[in-house]
């Protein structure tokens, strides 16, 4: 027992000292696309040694809300992050219902961001707030939905006995709801088709332009935040295949660290051969996300 | 000492209000008189049924009454006796609020009234909860419609409140109406009035008994599509006494149900199915209209409609529980109900009144007016923000504890209902998400529009922060929402007794869910305190490693030299993306002047969104039976003697009737 709590929080540290990593590794896709020598893969962390070392500007519009959303976003994914299962092993707190704990920790930290983004009294960080929360809106139903398909397939309702593949191997429902989720993934994380986070104009930014006024140690906290919650979602998509604390421990861990890196290059080979879609079609395509989540509930209902 | 101390309380209530009434050319006295005994009630009512919760200190006493076929029966059990504590909770607090936030000076004369209907009003609520005779109940349940509209139409110069009030009191009504036929005929075929006599003696076959009561006491809780009458009376109200109706007396229609639903012996699985169905519709559409709405009560209206609907799902699970044999079920779903049921009186009545003292603040209720009010009211703001947060479902507030419950249980449903039964469970999962995520919209959109940013009026840059009697509720509610949400697993041990009573006898396995419940909710308190904790570490890092070195400047907004307040993102503009994709449902109606020629003076853009229901359904319906009933008209002739002819005519049927 005790052992195994070691090794649960052996994973969750690992993958929070991993979790820049792959954004360093998307940006490494995108420039080999690009046919650019591209940035270290470190560079992730450098960035966030280089913002917590600088001195920061506070707009004189904003409040207590912005110093505080920013530290209180970063404690609610660190947070949410214990409840995932790392690397096929149980996550380092497992309860059932902690799915739901999960996914309101992570609005939580949306609710943050946006509170902190209107606290500027920015036209453009006001914006990225609405989209942000119109989007999320949106997206919270697939989510809630896929975890329906998976309860009701396993009969579980902790997210450790949710995902693992616990029973054998994946069929049509699971493949359904990682394409669903996949999709969740990018809206959550300001990523192709959804957000282009390179963009040069803040008037097509969704969670950069909510930041635009966030610098030093507290752009820091947000960059850390987002970094950990893209592997919460990574996560997620990875253990619907990756069976939890069964079998060899070894095997899981490389097969985990593969599927993490593949979900990274894949988000980096569609963010480098697709465009933004405009933003009045998004919801056609969470809708169509919610579709797959349906159909793959009639799969196991049938 | 129960009887004694109810007897005190009752007795408070009503020489206060009458003697708010007598002093009422004296404002200042009346004021204090009226919320003086109200406060004191709240206490001696909290210490009577507090204990209550407690099964074994159930109290049943019958007094004779005058009426045929009646006696007046008074009697306390944890059901009835949790939601007195919730009204005994917030009506003290709103009777300091009102103390302070109606001023003598202004209101005159009214006030005596104001604080007369104010005492009547909870008197005949905690009526309402201690009876155990139909009849009583009736008589009780029109007093607080009454003595509530008199509170709604307080400004009643105003044509907006006098219609609201209007289409209140032709809703309640209905409502009423529907519950005199379904205590008629329930004392017909059941066997008597008295309550404790019907407990199990209603047939299952009786369904048509059920939607009856379900229409009666749903308009009362404001179920979609009955809910029409909430958002007009709610800003119609002074701040204290939407609280008060938003926080406890749309709750007692939930308790109308609970009750009467003890009267069924079996209840088949599709009322389950129907009351999943209205909270699900309910709790979407008023999330949805509350992101909407750009006046701030009533956004908090249709938030209301929103939390019931999340109750009602909770009720819905109850009853496929209850019909499936499932105690388990039946127990968590209990609990989930009773849970929210409390946290939303917490946090509602919070959010109703910072909204009132924000909005004496600013001046006016438009969100689109706000803004800054952080800085100038921040003790407002604050509770405020507690209460947004609460209202969001977000840990580590008392509104996520519930909700998680509610989830439990209907994740419950999932794996535990028959096989296609299941789907009203997997239904009710996905309707919590989309009301999570437009909830939360909601309530970032009425925070961020208010308090955040820069003033856009002048009236808002010169708000002052409010006087301590305003503050010192919110205060208490604020530490309760927060409370709320640390201590779960203790209020689930409490309140088992309540959920045991809804769930209708004490199963070993419901025991055991209940119990399983408090020991996973220890998780969430101990995430609740890790958050706080792990925040206030990260902010204390950050702070240390700035060492007060941080710079002070503009906002930065891309560049642009000169921002205005008006280049903020506004209410309207914040909920724009949502609204559009939902427009199929909201309809908003957009009045635009667009800019026109090269160098264009002026441009507006206006938007409005009128209730769905009440527009495609309601107003129709209405129109429709008065036409169809426009023959009857002959009979208002607008004479007194007629009518007396009416109701002595009425009489001799009545008796020839009942001696034939």
């Amino acid at each position: 027992m005790d052992a195994k709590l070691g090794l649960s929080g052996l994973a969750w540290g690992a993958a929070l000292l991993l979790a820049p990593l792959w954004l360093g590794l998307i940006n490494r896709v995108k420039a080999f696309f690009g046919g650019r020598q591209g940035m270290p893969l470190l560079q992730a962390y450098y960035d966030l040694a280089k913002l917590w070392g600088k001195r920061t500007v506070y707009s004189r519009t904003t409040s207590w809300v912005l110093r505080a959303a920013t530290a209180w976003s970063l404690a609610a994914v660190l947070l949410a992050s214990t409840f995932v299962p790392w690397a096929g092993q149980r996550a380092l707190a497992a309860f059932p219902g902690d799915a739901v704990l999960m996914l309101y920790l992570l609005a939580l930290a949306r609710f943050g961001l946006v509170l902190g983004a209107l606290d500027t009294g920015s036209a453009f960080a006001g914006l990225g707030a609405s989209r942000e929360a119109w989007l999320s809106a949106l997206a919270e139903p697939v989510l809630f939905l896929g975890l329906a398909v998976l309860a009701l397939r396993q009969g579980q309702w902790s997210l450790s006995g949710l995902l693992g593949g616990a029973a054998g191997w994946p069929d049509v429902a699971v493949c359904l709801v990682a394409l669903a989720w996949a999709v969740v993934l990018a809206v959550e994380n300001a990523r192709l088709p959804v957000d282009d986070p390179n963009t040069h104009l803040e008037l097509t930014m969704i969670h950069e332009a909510m930041i635009l006024d966030v610098a030093g140690p507290d752009l820091a906290l947000v960059v850390a935040g987002s970094a950990v919650k893209f592997s919460v979602f990574s996560a997620l998509l990875v253990g619907l295949f990756v069976p939890v604390d069964r079998g060899p421990a070894w095997l899981w861990i490389a097969a985990s660290l593969a599927g993490m890196a593949a979900v990274a290059v894949a988000v980096g080979l569609v963010e480098s051969t697709m465009a933004r879609w405009r933003l009045p079609s998004l919801p056609r395509l969470l809708a169509g996300a919610g579709a797959l989540t349906v159909i793959a509930l009639v799969w196991v209902l049938r | 000492m129960t009887a004694v101390a109810w007897t005190l309380a009752l007795g408070a209530l009503l020489a206060g209000g009458s003697l708010a009434w007598l002093l009422r050319h004296r404002p200042a006295w009346a004021a204090s008189a009226g919320s003086g005994s109200a406060c004191l009630s709240a206490g001696l009512g909290l210490a009577a049924s507090l204990p209550a919760l407690q099964p074994e200190r159930v109290f049943q006493c019958d007094l004779p009454w005058a009426m045929p076929d009646a006696a007046l029966s008074l009697g306390i059990d944890p059901l009835s006796g949790f939601f007195l504590s919730v009204l005994f909770g917030v009506s003290g607090c709103a009777a300091l609020f009102g103390w302070g936030y109606l001023r003598p000076e202004k209101h005159g004369a009214r006030i005596g009234s104001h604080w007369f209907f104010f005492n009547l009003l909870v008197a005949s609520m905690a009526a309402v909860l201690l009876a155990r005779n139909a009849l009583l109940f009736i008589v009780a349940w029109e007093l607080m419609t009454l003595s509530s509209y008199f509170l709604v139409v307080q400004s009643h110069e105003d044509e907006n409140v006098r219609r609201a009030g209007w289409l209140y009191l032709i809703a309640s009504h209905i409502g009423v109406f529907c519950l005199l036929a379904f205590f008629a005929l329930v004392g017909r075929t059941g066997g008597g009035y008295e309550f404790a006599r019907l407990a199990g003696k209603l047939p299952v076959a009786y369904s048509w008994l059920f939607l009856l009561a379900l229409a009666g006491f749903g308009l009362k809780a404001g179920l979609v599509p009955l809910h029409v009458w909430l958002p007009e009376a709610h800003p119609a109200a002074p701040s204290h006494v939407s609280a008060l109706m938003s926080a406890v007396m749309i709750k007692l229609g939930i308790y109308g149900l609970l009750r009467i639903l003890t009267f069924f012996d079996v209840v088949p699985p599709w009322w389950g199915g129907v009351l999943i169905g209205l909270g699900i519709v309910s709790g979407v559409f008023g999330a949805a209209f509350a992101l909407a709405q750009h006046d701030l009560k009533r956004l908090l209206a249709y938030s209301s409609v929103e939390n019931v609907g999340i109750i009602a799902l909770g009720l819905g699970l109850v009853l496929l529980g209850r019909a499936w044999l499932i105690p388990a079920l039946t127990a968590v779903g209990a609990m989930g109900l009773v849970l929210h049921v409390l946290n939303h009186a917490g946090f509602k009545a919070l959010l109703f009144f910072s909204a009132g003292a924000a909005a004496r603040g600013m001046g006016s209720r438009n969100l689109n007016m706000g803004g800054g009010l952080i800085k100038r009211m921040p003790a407002t703001g604050v509770f405020f923000f507690i209460g947004a947060a609460a209202a969001g479902g977000l840990p580590p507030f008392g509104g996520f504890v519930g909700e998680w419950v509610v989830y439990s249980a209907a994740f419950m449903g999932i794996t535990q209902v028959p096989i296609h039964w299941n789907l009203w469970a997997i239904a009710a999962l996905a309707g919590l998400a989309a009301m999570g995520g437009l909830a939360l919209a909601a309530m970032a959109k009425a925070f961020g529009a208010l308090f955040l940013g820069e003033a856009r009026t002048p009236e808002a840059g010169n708000a002052r922060e409010t006087t301590w009697p305003l503050l010192a509720p919110m205060a208490a509610l604020a530490a309760a929402c927060l409370a709320a949400g640390l201590l779960g697993p203790w209020l689930c041990l409490k309140l088992q007794p309540v959920a045991i009573a809804i769930a209708g006898q004490q199963h070993p396995e419901a025991l055991a869910a209940l119990r399983q419940t408090a020991g996973w909710l220890r998780y969430l308190t101990a995430a609740g305190a890790a958050l706080l904790v792990l925040a206030g570490l990260l902010a204390g890092l950050r702070n240390r490693r700035l060492r007060g070195e941080a710079a002070y400047g503009p906002t930065w907004d891309c560049g642009y030299e000169a921002p205005t307040a008006r280049m903020q993102y506004t209410a309207a503009s914040f909920s724009q993306p949502l609204a559009r994709s939902l427009s199929v449902w909201l309809r908003p109606q957009v009045e635009a002047q667009l800019p026109a020629g090269h160098f264009p003076q002026q441009a507006s853009w206006q938007t409005r969104v009128s209730d769905l229901f009440q527009r495609q359904l309601l107003e129709p319906l209405f129109r429709g039976a008065a036409a169809g009933l426009a023959w009857l008209r002959w009979l208002q002739q607008g004479r007194i003697q007629l009518y007396v002819l009416y109701i002595a005519a009425a009489l001799i049927l009545l008796v020839l009737w009942g001696w034939l």
